[in-house]
């Protein structure tokens, strides 16, 4: 008998460990959500339940409370150049991956050794450092304070993992099927399209969310990059309402703003782990 | 159609697919990577005119007598986020996961990997919120319960909060490398190891952690990098704060000099050019030494087919 609870003890060790180190994770998440729906919360008790501070989505202005003043840019507006800076970053990754993957995967020619190393190296080189001569290239190519700007930039540092990851799946291809559509009469820009495209869907996708993520999450270079309020993205006024202290003011919609800005990254999340989990391994992340 | 216009046209498909890449990378890794020296030897401001100065930004970066401060700094959140952190939580989680029920296991690794993919400014609002000096908050709520009076951790334990920030999203990275590690030892050994009585300690100790050693000095050696060079998380938690420098750290100091918009809005991108090429050549540095320590370039199998 003894025995037998010695030994439940000692297999519930390890659970112990994991629940007590991942605790404040799982409780930082909660905070946030329980502050978009309490009028306060004490510690991790909150203290009446109530849905105002959800109110302000029916226009996107966020107001100081009481007053009719507004410091921050509407949320629709924001959440709009969000979206379009993600879902182009996402974009141009993959045409340009795929098709450079697709050469380095399929061609013998010369420079393709050194072009791979160079490719390799890069990615594990921090594109960050480069920020001060990004930003005079920017100004000197008039994209200073526009989207386009920080997409390009983006995209360009996020090509050599992109480019890697689509080698790979480039790599899984058997030939044959290339040699079958080429017998068949397509060239080889239609046997690209037509026939290899769609045996490395799973890179696609794979491409298309981490582009979407690092879009939607970029911050650093909204920062330095972007002057007006007109072409803020989420994160620079999730930025603002904590920086600016309004988060003080008004935690609750504070909280409903990061929510709404989270729920793409959740959906992701939880239905495209397996690709997260599969870029994360060949990813540097953010660090 | 001849064969020299077929080759014209194979070898035109191969520049169409391969130029937009390579123009990417020309454009904004190759010549930024430049221009970072030659900025560093300008003193370059707001007006973004070339005046040269010779090596006088690297002359005074050995004089300033901040120098020192931002290295010692630097050396200490990398080497104690990299210990506690990017190894150590990682190796304590993926031991344990591969130790108790897989689904469970999976389940805690799925919730690290959240603060990676959550943006950082609203990874950043969690922790100020959960820090901040009331009693209320989340982190001095419990402390209360342990008799501990509430403190603002953004002023009084600026590091502590630092390293806990950045500590959590860096885990993830080590965790999946050493757990995908750990499911490809044989289960040969594993099962050697049992029959010869070994406890679950001794397995770990004798038989999972020496089969891992490489990862490990891959991911030692990757995250030092990355955390040399990023400062996200700092300038979004403390902004190198509170004071004049009490978290700064090298990369933080170089986006300083350049972007700082309060204490006069100096804009030295001349200084702040040379303070990153220091990185950037580090940088450079490390990757090259990781592709020839980590065999990388046993990845670059040639292509299966030629064509020519």
């Amino acid at each position: 008998m003894q025995k037998k609870v010695l030994r439940y003890i000692k297999r519930s060790i390890p659970y112990i460990i994991l629940i007590f180190i991942t605790l404040p994770i799982i409780l930082l998440y909660y905070s946030l959500f329980i502050s978009s729906i309490s009028t306060e919360v004490i510690g991790l008790i909150p203290q009446g339940f109530t849905l105002k501070h959800w109110e302000f989505l029916k226009t996107g202005e966020i107001r100081v409370p009481g007053t009719t003043t507004t410091y921050y840019p509407n949320l629709y507006i924001t959440t709009i150049n969000t979206f379009i800076l993600a879902v182009t970053i996402a974009f141009l990754e993959v045409i340009f991956s795929s098709l450079a993957g697709y050469v380095i995967s399929r061609y013998k020619f010369r420079g393709r050794t050194r072009l791979l190393q160079i490719i390799l190296i890069l990615h594990s080189f921090p594109g960050i450092t480069l920020l001060i001569a990004l930003f005079y290239i920017l100004n000197i190519m008039g994209l200073y304070n526009t989207l386009t700007g920080v997409i390009i930039i983006k995209v360009a540092l996020d090509l050599p993992l992109d480019i890697w990851i689509m080698k790979g799946f480039f790599d899984g291809v058997p030939w044959d099927l290339e040699m079958s559509a080429l017998v068949d009469g397509c060239n080889r820009l239609e046997a690209w399209w037509k026939v290899i495209m769609p045996n490395v869907r799973n890179g696609i996708m794979a491409i298309i969310i981490f582009g979407f993520l690092s879009g939607w999450s970029e911050f650093i270079y909204i920062l330095t990059f972007i002057s007006e309020q007109k072409y803020w993205t989420l994160s620079m006024l999730v930025y603002a309402l904590t920086s600016g202290e309004y988060f003080y003011i008004d935690p609750g919609v504070t909280a409903t703003v990061a929510i709404v800005y989270m729920i793409p990254v959740v959906l992701f999340f939880l239905f495209a782990q397996n690709y997260l989990l599969r870029i994360q391994i060949t990813s540097k992340g953010t660090f | 159609m001849s064969s020299t216009l077929k080759k014209y046209f194979s070898r035109g498909y191969l520049y169409f697919f391969l130029v937009p890449s390579l123009a990417m990378i020309v454009f904004f890794f190759f010549i930024p990577a430049i221009l970072t020296f030659l900025i560093g030897l300008t003193d370059m401001d707001y007006t973004l005119e070339w005046r040269w100065v010779g090596l006088k930004n690297f002359y005074q970066m050995l004089r300033d007598r901040w120098t020192p401060k931002i290295f010692n700094n630097t050396m200490f959140y990398v080497f104690t986020t990299l210990g506690f952190f990017n190894v150590g939580t990682a190796l304590l989680i993926s031991i344990l996961t591969m130790h108790i029920d897989e689904k469970v296991g999976a389940a805690f690794r799925a919730i690290w990997l959240l603060p990676r993919i959550t943006p950082s400014t609203v990874y950043a609002l969690m922790w100020l919120w959960a820090t901040r000096g009331e009693a209320t908050s989340l982190f001095n709520w419990i402390l209360g319960f342990l008799g501990i009076p509430p403190i603002e951790w953004r002023l009084q334990a600026p590091w502590l909060l630092v390293i806990l920030v950045n500590g959590f999203v860096g885990a993830s990275f080590g965790m999946i490398i050493f757990t995908a590690a750990l499911k490809s030892i044989p289960v040969d050994y594993t099962r050697a190891a049992l029959v010869d009585g070994a406890s679950t300690f001794q397995m770990i100790r004798y038989v999972e952690l020496p089969l891992i050693k490489w990862p490990v000095m891959f991911v030692t050696a990757y995250q030092t990098l990355s955390l040399l060079t990023s400062y996200e998380y700092i300038l979004l938690v403390t902004d190198g704060g509170p004071g004049l420098y009490t978290t700064e750290v090298w990369a933080l100091y170089s986006y300083h000099m350049a972007f700082q918009i309060y204490g006069g809005g100096s804009a030295q991108y001349g200084y702040g050019a040379a303070l990153s090429a220091i990185l950037v050549i580090i940088g450079l540095i490390l990757s090259t030494i990781y592709w020839k320590v980590f065999r990388m370039g046993e990845l670059m199998i040639e292509p299966k087919i030629e064509v020519d």
